[in-house]
């Protein structure tokens, strides 16, 4: 066969341009949903939201099937999980500041919000720490434990992943990168640590309040 | 083109404030560096034309030489065409798996396969097709062409994008190393429990199983974002949501598919590595568990699944069929909405493979209603394309050929799924090779004959040459007519019960001649891929060169080299129609300003297409690499010990460090 265009109208080779449009004078970067980095962030909620409604359609499937719930083990203690629960909560209000801040391109109170908001993270994986402690039951024992434990994995895993991107941005902004589209970053940041506590909500209702009502 | 368009069908060029909004980056009141005014010692593509611009954008765009610079490419266009060939060379592995599984059923009692080995070639043929061709094929062409056929310069998130290359080639290589090494999976491509547990299935073979789906799905999610950022936000100035190419189209409903129904497949992975390594129950009835919860959540993957495969190619056929009918899409509404209605659909029929489980009646009714709804949009979509061919004048080139087969094939399994959304008739030939007759006329009717089309058609603008015609269509009808006579047997041999899966039979069954014959086709069809491969090896050496537009197409990326340079485009395009191409014969209207020495591209709003932010695209990056270096051992690891997560995420933490870490003050990306 050959290459030949089969109309002769179309120029062989590339077309010439026509400017009809300057993009000089557009900004370099933005915010929210302007910004496509926000949209991969949902997305990533998108996928890990799926997976932790999955999770939880397989927790009430096991509970559908066995009747009595939890499995010959009594319900996890409420002392850490509540206290995890509350210091969460109260995250939200510097998780806000961080956003706003960033958003008024504010660098030293966006230090000092996301210092703030990384000696929660490791506040609340420490209470983690004691929380998984007060289970009383190991995922190897029955198939309410296993689930147990998938949950708070599943939880535990974007705990520590966000506390660390926290760290990291939070060092990144006290370098000579603290500016910019950074404070554009320093919004997704948070907009992830609301999927983290959101995500944790219902998790903790399920795992600590169901067996108790059940 | 028989006919030119009039002025009625597409707009002029529409004013400034419908193609920028104009918009600060910052907010409201605040000083925002977002705002500042562009370095004017920055070179910028409304000060140089021509080869000059060419040249510059390319060196800025480009990829180094040796061996770091291509593992750290972020080029789209490299990733997305290794992403084809790993795909099509798995596409052949799994292919020739099926040959000598053909030969050893070709006669009664044969002795030339083992029962293990046999066990294993089935895994690993639906397996290789499933999740190492199958998925990652459609997603491999939205990576090479969706950034070109929406104006953009690289896809969104280029280095995830190369990461998630990286990851599916090594799971990939990790599952077919472990199959030469005879611990290949053996217990089907969807691995049932309780056969696939830690009391049917010791050893190490299903957990490389569920490690490679943990692999490939990490890859294939990967890829999904940065498909639907690129659709929603790098989009040409003027692409407005109706512009927007069915094929684009078809990718973004895939992505959102691939989305939704991948995590449930990890979720079912992840379940059975865990009651596999770490003792959990999930699957165990003895400690409270429940073997067909391993069923429900690998079918809510597994049906939308069929769909991940299918899409890609409904969307490879509406760019053919526009093309070669010379007239655009009938009823590019209907199809756009059918696709979405097939996305949201798929998610409604998991429950047909499970109809031999014992559902209640009301379950089993429902899914057989659902099962039969989703004919209609798929059937809309299928007389769309009739009616575009039947009012175009049809150009019967290869790749239309292809998509002829399409209609064929894909019906017929089309027709044979509805007898088997029917749960009585189901319950007959359950586990069948009625079965396999139906999802292999649904399978390769719907993907490879779309996809073989696909490859005739985008060649030229992938390699900068034709293939050529002749063998192609000697390739055609080699296959379809390979296809029929290996697989129509099979409804027969399926309705005299023979079950799948099955190494052997009995000369007494009465199946000997069937058989035969599926073998003899299979053989034919294995011909017509070593035509393919010689007709793509020839071409790509000796054919004749291709123009940027050597159909006489309408989508963008016909608007760049043949093969495309770095940088895409010159300038990024401007579009005033469905087919940018056919409405602007002279001349291309574009945007400029953006600058030739970074890597600029532009950022638009999701519904009316309005150029918005000038931000800057990642440059290459070794980091991608390494962190799909640290996942394989990773996951691999966690074959082995549990603790592998543990130690194994400080490597990966520190080459995730490593990606976002910005490498110089300009430097813009995240």
């Amino acid at each position: 066969m050959t290459a030949g265009s089969p109309d002769p109208q179309v120029p062989s080779g590339l077309l010439p341009h026509r400017i009809v449009l300057n993009a000089r004078q557009m900004p370099s970067y933005s915010y929210g949903p302007r910004s496509p980095i926000w949209w991969g962030t949902l997305g990533f909620c998108a996928v890990e939201g799926m997976g932790f409604v999955l999770a939880v359609g397989a927790y009430f499937y096991l509970v559908f099937v066995n009747g009595t719930w939890p499995l010959s083990a009594p319900a996890p203690d409420l002392f850490w999980s509540s206290l995890h629960t509350v210091l969460m909560l109260g995250s939200l209000y510097p998780n806000y500041l961080a956003k706003r801040n960033g958003e008024r391109e504010d660098l030293r109170k966006v230090r000092r919000d996301l210092v703030i908001m990384s000696l929660i993270g490791v506040a609340l994986l420490g209470l983690r720490t004691m929380e998984l402690g007060t289970t009383h039951v190991k995922w190897d024992h029955n198939a309410y434990g296993s689930i147990v434990w998938l949950l708070l994995g599943l939880h535990t895993a974007h705990l520590l992943t966000d506390v660390v991107d926290t760290i990291v941005l939070a060092v990144l902004m006290f370098t000579r990168h603290g500016h910019g589209k950074r404070f554009s970053d320093v919004g997704d940041n948070a907009f992830y640590w609301y999927f983290v506590v959101a995500s944790w909500l219902p998790i903790y209702v399920i795992i600590y309040w169901f067996p108790r009502w059940w | 083109m028989t006919r030119a368009l009039t002025s009625h069908e597409f707009d002029a060029v529409p004013e400034v404030t419908r193609l920028a909004t104009g918009e600060r980056g910052g907010l409201p009141g605040v000083q925002s560096e977002a705002d500042a005014p562009p370095s004017p010692d920055e070179l910028r593509d409304d000060q140089v034309d021509g080869p000059e611009l060419s040249a510059r954008l390319a060196k800025t765009w480009g990829t180094e030489k040796g061996l770091i610079g291509a593992l750290s490419t972020v080029d789209h266009k490299i990733i997305g065409r290794r992403y084809i060939i790993t795909a099509i060379i798995f596409l052949f592995l799994g292919g020739l798996s099926a040959v000598a599984m053909r030969l050893q059923l070709a006669q009664p009692e044969s002795k030339l396969i083992s029962p293990d080995l046999y066990n294993q070639l089935f895994t690993m043929h639906g397996t290789t097709m499933m999740f190492l061709f199958g998925v990652p094929i459609g997603e491999a062409f939205a990576v090479y062409l969706v950034p070109l056929m929406v104006g953009a310069r690289n896809i969104a998130f280029p280095r995830l994008n190369a990461f998630s290359y990286y990851v599916y080639l090594f799971g990939g290589i990790m599952i077919w190393v472990a199959f030469m090494l005879n611990i290949g999976p053996d217990t089907g491509w969807f691995s049932y429990v309780p056969l696939a547990g830690p009391e049917f299935s010791p050893g190490k073979r299903v957990d490389f199983w569920a490690q490679m789906i943990t692999f490939t799905e990490v890859a294939g999610i990967a890829v999904a974002i940065s498909v639907i950022v690129t659709v929603f936000k790098m989009r040409a100035p003027g692409m407005t949501l109706d512009r927007i190419p069915l094929f684009v189209w078809a990718e973004l409903v895939n992505s959102f598919v691939i989305v939704f129904a991948l995590p449930a497949v990890v979720t079912a992975s992840a379940m059975l590595i865990l009651d596999r390594l770490v003792g959990t129950h999930f699957f165990n009835p003895a400690e409270g568990g429940d073997a067909l919860l391993y069923q429900h959540l690998f079918w809510f993957f597994g049906h939308p699944e069929v769909y991940i495969i299918f899409l890609p190619a409904t969307g490879w056929v509406s760019a053919i069929v526009v093309t070669f009918a010379r007239r655009q899409a009938f009823g590019y509404i209907a199809l756009v909405l059918s696709l979405i209605a097939t996305g949201f659909l798929s998610f409604g029929l998991w429950v047909h493979h499970m109809f031999t489980t014992g559902l209640p009646q009301l379950g089993a009714s429902f899914f057989t209603a659902s099962s039969m709804l989703i004919a209609i949009p798929n059937g809309i979509q299928i007389f769309c394309w009739i009616a575009t061919l039947w009012d175009g004048r049809p150009v019967f080139r290869t790749p239309l050929l292809f998509v002829i087969g399409f209609f064929f094939i894909f019906v017929a399994g089309g027709l044979s799924g509805i007898m088997l959304a029917s749960v009585p008739l189901d319950t007959q030939v359950h586990d069948t090779f009625f079965v396999v007759a139906h999802f292999h006329y649904v399978l390769i009717g719907g993907n490879v004959f779309p996809l073989l089309g696909a490859i005739y058609y985008w060649f030229p603008k992938f390699t900068g040459r034709m293939m050529s015609e002749r063998l192609g269509k000697w390739h055609f009808w080699l296959a379809f007519i390979g296809f029929n006579v290996t697989f129509f047997p099979m409804h027969i041999t399926g309705l005299m019960g023979m079950p799948r899966r099955v190494y052997t039979y009995l000369p007494e069954m009465g199946w000997g001649n069937l058989n035969l014959i599926s073998t003899i086709g299979a053989v034919l069809f294995f011909a017509s891929f070593v035509l393919f491969l010689y007709n793509i090896i020839s071409s790509a050496r000796r054919g004749p060169v291709a123009e940027p537009n050597p159909w006489n197409a309408g989508t963008l990326e016909w608007a760049a080299a043949s093969p495309p340079l770095p940088q895409n485009f010159d300038r990024v395009p401007v579009v005033t129609n469905r087919e940018p191409l056919w409405a602007n014969r002279d001349s291309l209207p574009v945007v400029a300003g953006l600058s030739v020495e970074n890597r600029e591209q532009i950022v638009s709003t999701i519904t009316h297409g309005r150029a918005d932010l000038r931000e800057s695209s990642p440059e290459p990056s070794i980091w991608p690499f390494l962190t799909a270096v640290a996942t394989t051992i990773t996951f691999v690891g966690s074959i082995f010990t549990p603790w592998a997560v543990v130690w194994g995420s400080i490597p990966l933490a520190l080459a995730l460090m490593g990606w976002f870490w910005p490498k110089t003050s300009t430097e813009d990306e995240r």
